[in-house]
């Protein structure tokens, strides 16, 4: 067993602050609290929560519209992320960007970004002023497996190879591009294989287990770092939730989500906890009252902070020079 | 002061700049070993190398996608898009990235990013002639500049290259041979600042880019006929700065708005709504326009040549706005 107490306690605890986070998210938008799009990662924590803790504080992280997850995983406030889902001016990204676009640069949070594929080529030129600026961070890139299908996935990771920067693309296939399952829309269905066309080592893993990426995501980062170039990740997992809020599901059956939940990653790490004595019931349960608690008062400072002052329109729009 | 090409002007620009600043870099589709497609970046890659030099696959939205990730990252690219009509394939990078993440953030990021990247024509054909500033004078969060002179290409690219916001740089191929008055020493031109290149009272001729030349040709012919045209380069079409068009038509009472592109929701359309709706009452006949025939660029040199205002077309229109 190569994950300590503290830390096993820890991806616990976040994977279970993602997923009450999302529930809480998915209340308010219900209730009208939220607008837009709100896509879930109900299903998915394992990934963010696994690469986070392989990954050092000052490592970059570009990300995609489903970007809840990697954010809460950083640590970063969920208050600062539920008042950007409200609109509010004390959002992480000032209300202006909402659910899809979510940034904190202090902790190398280089953005979620909401057209498919079309942060790649940004995570490759981070990597590139990493690489000329002789600094020794990766890039990590999140994408789905819907993403492989668009050019700059080819043309953005074609790049990184020539170039060897120090990128980590982590694709997290979860069986669906919306609603178009992923032997419907890409002619190989194990993602892991595309590198290969790029020379471009990579590794398929299971996405729902939290060790599993830590450790994967660990090693590759390190290769990528040491010079080798960039490497690439498919972390197998299942979104449980529609792609975004009014999703009719007519692509899957209740059956087909319900036997994947039997894989729900928390449930699995639960089960681990408990079955290799790392934690008993009474410390998961204090757990989840403290997740409670700071999901509570992330919503409460959502709702009681001001919207951005009119002023904030105009803000920002060019640097002023 | 000394007599330089618009190239070697665009050049000795990069050159100052990647001597006076270890972030600038330049990335693009044969601007190292080759030398740039229009020998723009000619020796600058045996003069710095490599790593500040970079050649690149052919993958326009991976070059300007890389070229923005590289600004938020700390350095300052300059991307070169061998031609703008090149640009359509990185299109989404310009428009959803470069131009937003500054805003969209909530200014947590810069993109110091310029792209360089020349319009024009030469029995070329439809997709390799193209004109596409109005679309991206279009978008909040990019400042787009289109030079005339070398004068104003060197100043204006140093602005550039030193500015912490986007910059879509848009030079003229049929620009980089001509020759113009470039001081010896370190100056720039300020970006959102036009230039009166020709003083007069009869009409005010409001362009920029090549159309400029075709415009002082122009102005010189009427002159002999004692008809004085003021011109106005706009040289910044984003910010795009009034003042001085406005001066001008309170002066002349009359305005030509000349451009290579179609005219249909070109920079001439954005011109006159403008001196509509703020000098109406100074204007003594209705804005015109004059771009390209509105059909796609074809290859046959005579048809070619039917294509794009000359100077004839010039003095034409302006004794028909006069008489």
């Amino acid at each position: 067993m190569n994950v300590a107490r503290t830390e096993a306690l820890d991806l616990h605890r976040k994977m279970g602050l993602i997923r009450r986070f999302e529930e809480r998210a998915e209340e308010a938008y219900g209730q009208g609290k939220i607008g837009g799009f709100l896509h879930l990662y109900i299903g998915e924590e394992a990934i963010a929560v696994g690469a986070m803790a392989a990954l050092k504080p000052d490592d970059d992280v570009v990300t995609h519209y489903r970007d809840h997850g990697y954010v809460l995983a950083r640590g970063i406030d969920p208050g600062l992320v539920m008042a950007e889902l409200y609109g509010k001016a004390t959002g992480i990204s000032k209300g202006k960007g909402g659910s899809m676009h979510m940034a904190a640069v202090d902790r190398h949070l280089w953005g979620g970004y909401a057209i498919v594929g079309g942060h790649i080529p940004l995570a490759v030129g981070l990597a590139l002023a990493n690489q000329y600026r002789n600094l020794p961070r990766v890039v990590t890139c999140f994408f789905g497996e819907g993403a492989t299908n668009i050019g700059t996935f080819y043309s953005g990771l074609n790049m990184a190879a020539v170039w060897k920067v120090p990128l980590l693309a982590i694709v997290e296939n979860n069986r669906y591009g919306m609603g178009t399952a992923v032997e419907r829309a890409s002619a190989v269905s194990d993602i892991y294989k595309k590198a290969a066309c790029l020379n471009i080592p990579s590794v398929q893993i299971d996405g729902n287990d939290v060790l599993a990426v830590r450790d994967a995501v660990r090693e590759m980062a390190d290769k990528a770092r040491a010079g080798g170039g960039p490497r690439l990740i498919e972390a197998k997992t299942y979104r449980f939730r529609g792609h975004s809020m009014g999703d009719p599901q007519r692509y899957r059956t209740k059956d087909e989500v319900e036997e994947a939940k039997a894989r729900d990653p928390i449930l699995l790490w639960r089960n681990f906890l408990l079955g290799n004595r790392i934690a008993e019931e009474a410390d998961l349960r204090k757990i989840s009252d403290g997740i409670e608690a700071e999901i509570e008062t992330a919503v409460r400072f959502a709702e009681n902070s001001p919207p951005p002052d009119p002023s904030e329109l105009c803000a920002n729009v060019l640097v002023a020079e | 002061m000394s007599e330089k090409s618009y190239r070697d002007a665009v050049r000795d620009a990069l050159r100052e700049e990647l001597i006076r600043d270890e972030r600038v870099l330049i990335l693009g589709e044969e601007v190292g070993v080759w030398g740039g497609t229009y020998a723009v970046t000619r020796s600058l890659y045996d003069e710095f190398g490599g790593k500040r030099i970079i050649d690149t696959p052919i993958a326009e939205a991976a070059i300007i996608g890389a070229a923005v990730g590289a600004a938020m990252g700390g350095l300052r690219p300059v991307a070169e898009l061998m031609t703008i009509n090149f640009s359509l394939e990185a299109m989404d990078q310009i428009v959803n990235n470069a131009a937003k993440i500054h805003f969209m953030f909530g200014g947590q990021m810069k993109v110091p990013l310029v792209i360089r990247t020349p319009a024009g024509w030469g029995q070329l054909a439809a997709t390799h002639s193209q004109s596409f500033e109005a679309w991206f004078a279009h978008l909040p969060g990019l400042i787009v500049a289109m030079p005339g002179t070398p004068y104003d290409a060197k100043g204006m690219l140093k602005t550039a290259i030193r500015s912490d916001n986007p910059v879509m740089f848009i030079e003229h191929a049929r620009l980089y041979g001509v020759k113009g008055d470039v001081p010896d020493g370190e100056y720039t031109v300020p970006l959102g600042v036009p230039d009166i290149k020709r003083a007069g009272g009869d009409i005010t001729i409001v362009t920029y880019s090549r159309m400029l030349h075709v415009a002082l040709a122009a102005a010189e012919e009427l002159s002999r006929d004692g008809i004085e045209c003021e011109i106005v380069d706009l040289r910044t079409l984003r910010p795009l700065n009034m003042s001085k068009v406005y001066d001008s038509v309170v002066k002349t009472h009359r305005a030509l708005v000349l451009e290579e592109d179609w005219t249909t929701c070109g920079m001439g359309a954005e011109i006159a709504a403008r001196i509509g709706r703020d000098r109406f009452d100074f204007l003594d006949a209705p804005v015109e326009r004059l771009g390209q025939i509105e059909v796609p660029v074809p290859y046959a040199r005579n048809l070619e040549a039917l294509m794009f205002p000359d100077e004839k077309l010039v003095v034409q229109r302006v004794r028909e706005m006069l008489s």
